[in-house]
């Protein structure tokens, strides 16, 4: 009994009450998003409101349960809660039920459920597994292996549903690793890919040329903090492209910018490399690397985003970026929901009294786009609220993750914190159009039993394991 | 791991940072930027019901008996009233304050989102008049809505009536909407789904002020109210109109139907009552008036009327024995002044042998005693019970003891009793016999049979075997009727039993009990009878058809407390005939048209005294 005891009172109650507020928080704006006149009651259980009360009470329920578990259960089961999950996510895609699109859904009854939900704590499970034991070094390129494929192998499933969205969550575990010692390289590069797939949808790519070419110089100048070479550089590369321009205009040959610049370039190149063989400038010579295969990725670009991202993926990417603008097509959601938040001013309308979120003006107004009600019927402060308790929340849970002792712990103290962060960044960036459309949900806030009991699972897992965190932990 | 621990940092920054950027953002969004409210407002819809004009209902000669007039509901969303002064506006509108302040109450507590009507079919001259005050009305809108009109004030039975929809046609329909008008009753009940037609929605973007800004998104989402079907009955107005009069004054029915199509050429049931009468803000108030009226004028007698069919069931038994071979034309049963087995009787006025047509001209209670034993005790059965089952499945063919399928709503079934219910509640466990059965013969005893369907037998009778079933709508704008009322339903009798019937009948005009009613150059096949009834003076009843060939109606006629089917019913039954075949009354029947349009059997004290002794 003495542990019981211990047990309550080492629970971090302050992440349970923002939690529990979160939940009531978005169970009053699912209500305001549904409202129907003739259902007045938020108990009323044949309405979205009065069904997302059942599933909050569930989620407690569901909540204490792992709460009385004992913290080891989740470290002894890890795998096969993970192995469990990789079943059902392949079970889904044989006997699954198509909704919008994707067979992400198993329908037993009159009960649904997402198995990709629930794959976001067992693959966070597996991975504080791998990489607390012993033998677990992030050197040693099996080991980056090891993790890869246990992270990958439920994106990929999910991936064939399809189901873009939840896939690209597992995205998350990159910051995971990142804590636990994989190089910030990686994270740079990440970073890099990202920046250059962007650049290259939206400037043309000799100016893109120009841009990498700047970057490398200035890389270079930080790295060996030598002027004379980035003269020179700079004098024998511009000097290149001035001579391909000159010749172009001479002709009269018309070429394209880009070409006129590669062609100045490719030499000048050459040269370089000829010139750092000599001299062994191995900086130098990543950066040379990084440079042309920078160049190389943004030819890529083109292609990937053409031929392998799908209509509506490029849609929303274009909107977001500005490239293309179709308020009532592919642009119609996010236009609608900025509509509706912006409108909401600095105090909003007040409850009940959002004009975009009735009538359907916002659509998936009680799930994805959540936060439209917010942002209409509370304004600015009451935005500013819950971005502070989303930040307040994640910033806790990495308190809580770094006061571990388990290496087991910390690492899934971690997976929480930003695979909940990342949902928020896609969420709410996604409906104030600072994100691309990615249907994923409001962690706590979006309507859906199967999305709430899987966060509640996600944290209260963690909140069991930070119980017992003055206990040895396997 | 510590190593790493400076890397929380990092991390802790990122979510910070995001966090910084939503909140820029937002503030760009809500606070700094006031564009997006403007969107909002002009984003404000206001969702505008098209409600589509009713089709409108032709008689089969294209007059109008049915047609729309424009009204206006005024309907108020509470949560966009501003303040306003009640008093004016109630004046204004011509409504009592109390009940406005009332009615705004009322609409509050129903939903402060959602429209209601709050003053309805505002007419139009005073929407003319009022139209440039109400832009000033914050929250409230005017929907226009159409009522309906009966030019000629007939027929109000078959035509029926609309009223608003109640909550369990809501609730059971989705179309439905509260306000929403639906046919209650009738023709516009039957064919509401055509005569409504589709109620289309148009989203009007408005500003702060309330004032339309232009459609939302183009129309896209708007749907085109597509107006109601017409309809083209079967009805002959004038046919309806001089029959309607010739009930004045009376109680019963007039079902006439054209044989070689099923067509209703009339239907008229007395007492009536102005079908304008159920129209508008009045409706509800005169309704509860017809209901309580104690001659029942809302009662659609000819299709909910049971009465027993007396002997104008004679020729369905005649057939029926035929057609079992338990007689032949030839067969002759003597009439002793009746029929009698011990201490049973039934009485007759004869004293002579009969066959068919003789039987039928003479209307003989014995013969047909006689005959139905006949089909009864027919050997071909192994019980007088199988015999029955039989004998009633030909009834059934004959449209009696259950409804018909008519495009009419109401229609009931009548009654011909099962032989399980002779056997639970007459033989119990004793042997079947024909005797307490009997009088089933003459069209008395557990039978109800209603006009309409004695109509429809009539039509039988005069195509020689079959019937198409009855109808009231003959085209519907754009749209087949259904297939059914095309296909002939048999009667399962062979043609040749039907001439010595049909010259039965034609004697009972020329030398029987409807000779009264003969019509000079038109050679009518009639029959009288007398419905019993047990709360008083027995129902004058007939039917006919005419001419005797190629026959282009059949009428059946019930006249409550009439007596004899010839003193009222054939007589009627007659006239009716002749308006619709020449189409005037021929001069030596006016005095017979004057004797009917007077009669008045609506006084119980002047109901005639039971003293003929003939039917």
């Amino acid at each position: 009994m003495a542990t019981r005891n211990k047990l309550w009172a080492n629970i971090d109650w302050i992440t349970f009450f923002v939690f529990l507020l979160l939940a009531l928080l978005g169970w009053i704006n699912i209500y305001a998003a549904v409202y129907d006149d003739s259902h007045k009651s938020i108990l009323d259980i044949s309405q979205r409101y009065g069904k997302q009360m059942l599933w909050i009470l569930a989620a407690l329920v569901i909540g204490f349960a792992i709460l009385i578990i004992e913290s080891n259960f989740y470290v002894f089961f890890a795998w096969a809660f993970y192995g469990l999950t990789i079943f059902l996510l392949i079970l889904v895609l044989f006997v699954g039920v198509e909704i919008n699109g994707s067979k992400s859904w198993f329908i037993i009854g009159d009960f649904q459920i997402q198995p990709s939900e629930f794959a976001k704590f067992s693959t966070s499970l597996a991975v504080a597994k791998l990489m607390s034991g012993y033998n677990f070094r992030f050197g040693s390129p099996a080991g980056l292996l090891r993790v890869g494929v246990v992270i990958l192998l439920p994106a990929l499933l999910i991936l064939l549903q399809p189901d873009t969205g939840s896939a690209i969550v597992f995205a998350s575990f990159l910051l995971v690793l990142y804590r636990e010692g994989l190089s910030g390289v990686v994270l740079f590069f990440a970073a890099l890919t990202v920046v250059l797939f962007l650049l290259s949808l939206l400037v043309p790519n000799y100016l893109l040329l120009v841009i990498l070419f700047l970057g490398a110089l200035a890389a270079h100048y930080i790295l060996n903090q030598r002027f004379r070479m980035v003269y020179m550089a700079l004098g024998i590369t511009s000097g290149m492209v001035l001579l391909v321009a000159l010749a172009d205009r001479i002709t009269g040959a018309g070429l394209d910018p880009e070409v006129i610049v590669l062609g100045g370039m490719i030499p000048a190149l050459a040269w370089f490399l000829f010139w750092i063989s000599r001299h062994r400038i191995k900086r130098t010579m990543v950066i040379i690397l990084v440079f042309v295969s920078s160049v190389a990725f943004t030819y890529s670009v083109d292609f990937v985003f053409n031929e392998i991202l799908e209509k509506h993926h490029r849609d929303r990417i274009n909107e977001l970026l500005g490239i293309q603008s179709d308020p009532l097509g592919a642009g119609y959601n996010v236009n609608q929901s900025k509509i509706a938040i912006g409108s909401g001013g600095f105090l909003g309308k007040g409850f009940l009294r959002g004009t975009q979120t009735k009538y359907n003006f916002v659509p998936e107004q009680s799930t994805d786009f959540i936060f439209c009600t917010v942002g209409e019927e509370w304004g600015f402060a009451g935005s500013a609220v819950v971005i502070f308790l989303f930040i307040f929340l994640f910033i806790r849970l990495i308190i809580l993750a770094e006061r571990q002792r388990s290496a087991f712990s910390r690492i899934y103290g971690y997976s929480v914190a930003i695979i909940l962060f990342f949902h928020f960044m896609v969420n709410i960036g996604m409906t104030i159009g600072l994100m691309p459309v990615i249907g994923i949900p409001l962690p706590f806030f979006s309507y859906g039993g199967s999305s709430l009991w899987a966060f509640t699972v996600l944290l209260f897992i963690f909140l069991r394991l930070d119980a017992s965190r003055l206990d040895k932990l396997v | 791991m510590a190593a790493f621990s400076d890397r929380k940092t990092l991390i802790t920054g990122i979510f910070v940072v995001v966090g910084i950027i939503f909140l820029l953002r937002l503030f760009q969004l809500q606070v700094a930027d006031s564009t997006y409210k403007r969107f909002a407002d002009n984003n404000a819809l206001r969702k505008v019901v098209q409600y589509p004009a009713r089709g409108l209902i032709y008689d089969r000669n294209h007059e109008l008996l049915v047609y729309n007039k424009a009204a206006y509901d005024l309907l108020v969303i509470p949560r966009e009233t501003g303040r306003f002064d009640t008093l004016a506006f109630a004046a204004m509108l011509d409504v009592p304050a109390d009940l406005f302040t009332a009615e705004l109450k009322k609409a509050s507590a129903y939903s402060r989102y959602k429209p209601s009507v709050i003053v309805k079919q505002i007419s139009h001259e005073k929407y003319a008049s009022i139209q440039e005050q109400l832009y000033k009305m914050k929250g409230f809108y005017i929907q226009s809505r159409t009522l309906r009109e009966y030019p000629r004030r007939i027929a109000a039975h078959a035509l029926g009536y609309v009223g608003e929809v109640t909550q369990a046609m809501i609730d059971s329909n989705a179309y439905y909407q509260s306000g929403d008008y639906i046919g209650i009753s009738g023709i516009e009940a039957a064919y509401e789904e055509e005569l409504r037609g589709e109620k289309g929605v148009k989203y009007y973007m408005v500003d702060v002020h309330n004032r339309i800004q232009g459609s939302y998104l183009e129309g896209e989402m708007d749907t085109i109210a597509r107006i109601g079907r017409n309809l083209t009955t079967t009805i002959d107005y004038r046919l309806q109109e001089y029959a309607e009069k010739l009930m004045q004054n009376k109680r019963g029915s007039v079902v006439a139907i054209e044989p070689s199509t099923g067509e209703v050429l009339a239907l008229v049931n007395a007492p009536s009552y102005d079908p304008n009468l159920l129209v508008g803000r009045a409706r509800g108030r005169n309704y509860s008036l017809l209901l309580s009226d104690p001659v029942k004028p809302l009662f659609n007698r000819a299709l909910m009327a049971q009465y027993p069919p007396g002997s104008t069931f004679k020729m369905a038994q005649a057939l029926v024995a035929l057609e079992e071979g338990a007689i032949t034309p030839q067969t002759r049963f003597h009439c002793a002044g009746g029929y009698s087995s011990g201490s049973f009787r039934v009485a007759c006025h004869h004293n002579q042998s009969f066959e068919v047509v003789e039987s039928i001209a003479r209307s003989c209670n014995a013969y047909y005693v006689y005959a139905f034993r006949a089909i009864l005790e027919n050997p071909r059965y192994a019980s007088i019970r199988e015999a029955y089952d039989a004998w009633r499945e030909y009834m059934l063919k004959f449209g009696f003891g259950r409804t018909l399928g008519s495009d009419l709503k109401n229609e009931l079934k009548g009654m011909v009793p099962t032989s399980d219910y002779y056997q639970r509640y007459v033989f119990g466990t004793a042997r079947w016999r024909a005797l307490p059965i009997i009088s089933l013969s003459i069209g008395q005893g557990e039978l109800g049979i209603t006009p309409f369907q004695l109509a429809n037998y009539c039509a039988m009778l005069a195509n020689r075997g079959y019937y198409y079933i009855p109808h009231i709508v003959r085209e519907i704008e754009g749209r087949e009727i259904p297939e059914k009322f095309r296909v002939r339903q048999e009667s399962g009798i062979s043609r040749s039993y039907f001439e010595p019937v049909i010259e039965g009948m034609e004697q009972v005009m020329t030398a029987g009990t409807g000779a009264r009613s003969a019509i000079p150059g038109i050679a009518v096949c009639g029959k009288t009878g007398t419905a019993q009834n047990p709360h008083g003076a027995d129902h004058s009843v007939f039917m006919a058809f005419a001419p005797r060939e190629n026959p282009r109606i059949a009428v059946s006629v019930y006249v409550e407390n009439g007596i004899w089917g010839a003193t009222y019913a054939a007589p009627i039954s007659s006239l009716v005939i002749e308006k619709y075949l020449n189409d005037t009354i021929s001069s030596q029947r006016l005095w017979l048209e004057e004797s009917m349009l007077k009669a008045n059997l609506m006084n119980p004290s002047v109901i005639p005294v039971n003293d003929g002794d003939e039917e």
